[in-house]
């Protein structure tokens, strides 16, 4: 017994020593900055991480730069807001922390935040709620504090197919699809009919054996182990089955990483990354180029709306800026050009998009049927907007799936 | 000093025992102390929040009971069968399944009068969870399967039947999202304070099941032959205790309990199915009961404590930028330094 006591003394004593040495050490920064008096704060919901080359990144460089361009403003975010990085946590919970910090405004940045978003809208009818990509206002469920923002990425998603179909050597595109809905299966499709329509119009010399268009959804926007499929498993599985260009829809960047090493090991693959302006980074000997999202603007007229309360309710879908589409401060969607794509191909793109541009060059135009054989769109008929936004099955002409099963 | 007030002071023992439990809590402060050192984050102010933001609002208060309610179900479930000496890591797993036989209800009788709608949930999950820890208990007494590798099975095929019906057979219209499905009508949803996001149902249930376990475990004969097969499994048999049919027992009642912290998830908390939906609450209920030394009088403090620090980390990463896991650092210290405690213990008394 007797050593024993002398044991805990030296427990006791370690470990108060080190609570002592803790405690006395500096500490950075005591409370978290309160709201100053004329300050406007507005906080954001970012599904992945702040910095994920992707989706999310776009947002959070969006909100930085409307938060650049209103002085008095300060931003506040929360990110990784999904079930595996933070389980048990609802979005609820999470604009509630916000609204604490003194936030008036608030940006959700994902289709899952869809039913939190709206709760919590609900609970809080002094903030004003903007849904990105969501459709409350359009269905009537959204009550009167919550608006809808989406850019028209559907251009973006064409040039994207375009440079690839211009670019493949084999035929064979293939897509690296998220999860099934509306607005991946409109995406896909639009991608299919720009590849298409380059392939037919602006290649020199047509695909061979024609073109292959392929889709394989990993179950989620990202990587979440054990759950969804692996992307780095799935665009190794495209490369190997022949594709040549690999166009991904998911916030992260497998595909472009995955074509990167396959060049490198001597093959001649290239990707297109989605979401965000500088993806191309991450393997730019590969990169033909990427569809982006350019919220800044769109943020910064929002904010300004709503700090001198003339800010209204409504779904937009924002067009890209046809007369720059790369402009900063102008187009909420733009297509950067990759190192990877050639000069011809360049000027090919270019032509194209300025079909796009002025109207001559309409892909969402019937006849166009469904996958399962059944018209979308008659001879002639072109496609109301609801008709592109809700998206029931992927094109005829496309391998994959049109639903989960 | 008088022997009528020498009894209210603690003997020796209960002395011992207290310092104890505070060298613990130190110990586990110091190193959760050390590890936010060691992130350069001010200690001071990552423990402001863990322990006290939970009651900074009434919105996290009620958090707080919506996360404490499940976790106390999952506790008192787990108190029994530590106490009968398994370890149930198939918790997750009945938590889960709970859930999903709760859906069956909610989902196939939609237009039934609430009341009997929640009773049918309530009962549906109890059984799906129960059933899980069936499954559990004779794969062990049969099969020879340790209860701990049996249940970290159930786990994963719990998990799997929640994903496929969230991505299959439940999933939103044209839409298959990890986000879960369709929320259920607000109007079966488990009422709620005006404007905040508690159910008082769900804590009431929760005490009435610890109060229960409690009463089971300390007043009845069935609690004493439990105790008896958990302290010495073979001198009880050869007393004539029925230690399978116990085993059994204790198992069911612990996947029922958790069956129903599955159904508060659905009906209270998340108001839809999710992938995740057991969220790792069974997993801090098994923290909560190694910390309680199984011992029913501390699992509602405990739980408290735990509930306070997860919903008390919520707001680290907006406010400090740092993690919300430091508060499963902090958990995991706790317990950890009972253990290392109780363990020293023994060895002490062994060695003298």
């Amino acid at each position: 017994m007797k050593h024993l006591s002398v044991r805990w003394i030296a427990c006791i004593l370690l470990m108060l020593g080190t609570a002592l040495v803790a405690a006395c050490a500096p500490d950075a920064e005591d409370a978290a900055p309160s709201p100053t008096s004329g300050e406007y704060v507005f906080g954001m919901l970012l599904v992945g991480p702040s910095n994920d080359h992707g989706w999310s990144q776009a947002h959070y460089e969006g909100a930085k730069y409307a938060e650049s361009k209103i002085p008095g403003t300060r931003f506040i975010y929360i990110d990784k807001v999904n079930p595996s990085d933070r389980p048990n946590v609802t979005v609820e919970q999470l604009v509630d922390d916000l609204v604490a910090q003194g936030a008036k405004f608030i940006i959700t940045n994902s289709d899952d935040f869809k039913d939190g978003t709206r709760e919590a809208a609900k609970l809080h009818p002094d903030v004003i709620f903007l849904h990105i990509s969501g459709d409350d206002v359009l269905t009537g469920k959204a009550p009167p504090n919550l608006g809808n923002l989406m850019g028209r990425m559907v251009y973006g998603k064409m040039i994207a197919g375009c440079a690839a179909a211009l670019t493949s050597e084999t035929g064979h595109i293939s897509y690296l699809g998220p999860l099934v809905n509306d607005e991946t299966r409109r995406l896909v499709n639009a991608a299919y009919l720009g590849a298409r329509y380059c392939a037919e119009n602006l290649r020199d010399a047509p695909f061979a054996g024609g073109m292959q268009f392929e889709v394989v959804w990993i179950g989620f926007w990202f990587h979440i182990p054990g759950i969804t499929l692996d992307p780095t498993q799935v665009a190794n599985d495209f490369i190997n089955s022949g594709s040549d260009v690999v166009l991904s829809g998911i916030d992260t960047t497998e595909a472009l990483v995955e074509a990167q090493k396959a060049t490198d090991a001597g093959r001649n693959v290239y990707a297109i990354p989605y979401d965000y302006e500088g993806a191309c980074s991450q393997g730019p000997g590969v990169c033909l180029g990427v569809p982006y999202f350019n919220w800044g603007p769109a943020y910064e007229r929002h904010l300004r709306e709503a700090r001198t309360s003339t800010w209204k309710q409504a779904w937009e879908w924002l067009e890209p800026g046809w007369n720059d589409l790369n402009n900063r401060d102008t187009s909420p969607v733009g297509f950067a050009f990759g190192p990877a794509l050639s000069e011809a191909n360049r000027a090919k793109l270019n032509t194209f998009i300025q079909g796009l541009a002025d109207g001559t060059i309409n892909l969402f135009v019937g006849p166009l049927n469904f996958q399962d054989g059944t018209v979308y769109l008659a001879e002639g008929q072109q496609a109301t907007d609801r008709q592109i936004w809700y998206m029931p099955q992927l094109l005829e002409g496309i391998e994959g799936q049109s639903a989960a099963n | 000093m008088s022997m009528k007030y020498r009894q209210f002071l603690p003997t020796r023992r209960e002395a011992f025992v207290a310092g104890r439990w505070l060298l613990v809590l130190v110990g586990a402060l110091a190193f959760t102390h050390l590890v936010l050192l060691l992130s350069g984050t001010s200690p001071s102010a990552a423990y402001r929040l863990v322990l006290f933001d939970a009651f900074s609002s009434p919105s996290k208060r009620a958090d707080m009971v919506m996360l404490a309610s499940p976790l106390l179900l999952c506790s008192a479930g787990l108190t029994l069968t530590f106490a009968i000496g398994l370890y149930n890591l198939g918790i997750e797993g009945q938590v889960a399944i709970g859930a999903v036989a709760a859906m069956i209800p909610l989902r196939l009788l939609p237009d039934v009068p609430p009341l009997l709608l929640w009773g049918l949930a309530f009962s549906a999950g109890a059984l799906g969870g129960a059933g899980w820890g069936l499954v559990i208990a004779l794969l062990r007494l049969y099969g020879r399967v340790s209860e701990i590798f049996a249940g970290l099975g159930m786990n994963f095929l719990a998990t799997g039947v929640a994903l496929y019906l969230v991505l299959g057979p439940w999933k939103r219209p044209g839409i298959a999202s990890m986000s879960g499905t369709e929320r259920l009508p607000n109007a079966i949803w488990l009422p709620t304070l005006e404007g905040l996001r508690v159910a008082p149902a769900a804590p009431v249930l929760a005490l009435l099941a610890l109060a229960l376990v409690w009463f089971a475990l300390a007043r009845t004969h069935w609690g004493l032959s439990v105790r008896a097969v958990g302290a010495n499994p073979a001198a009880s048999r050869r007393l004539g205790v029925p230690s399978s049919r116990r085993l059994v027992e204790t198992l069911a009642v612990c996947g029922a309990l958790a069956g129903i912290a599955g159904t508060l998830q659905v009906l209270a908390v998340f108001h839809a199915l999710i992938p995740n939906i057991s969220s790792g609450i069974g997993l801090m209920g098994l923290l909560v009961v190694l910390l309680a030394q199984a011992n029913p009088a501390w699992v509602l403090p405990v739980v408290l404590l735990f509930a306070t620090f997860t919903i008390g980390s919520v707001g680290l990463p907006l406010q400090l930028q740092i993690d919300s896991s430091i508060s499963g650092v902090l958990q995991g210290a706790l317990v950890l330094g009972a253990l290392v405690a109780q363990g020293v213990r023994k060895g002490g008394r062994r060695s003298e």
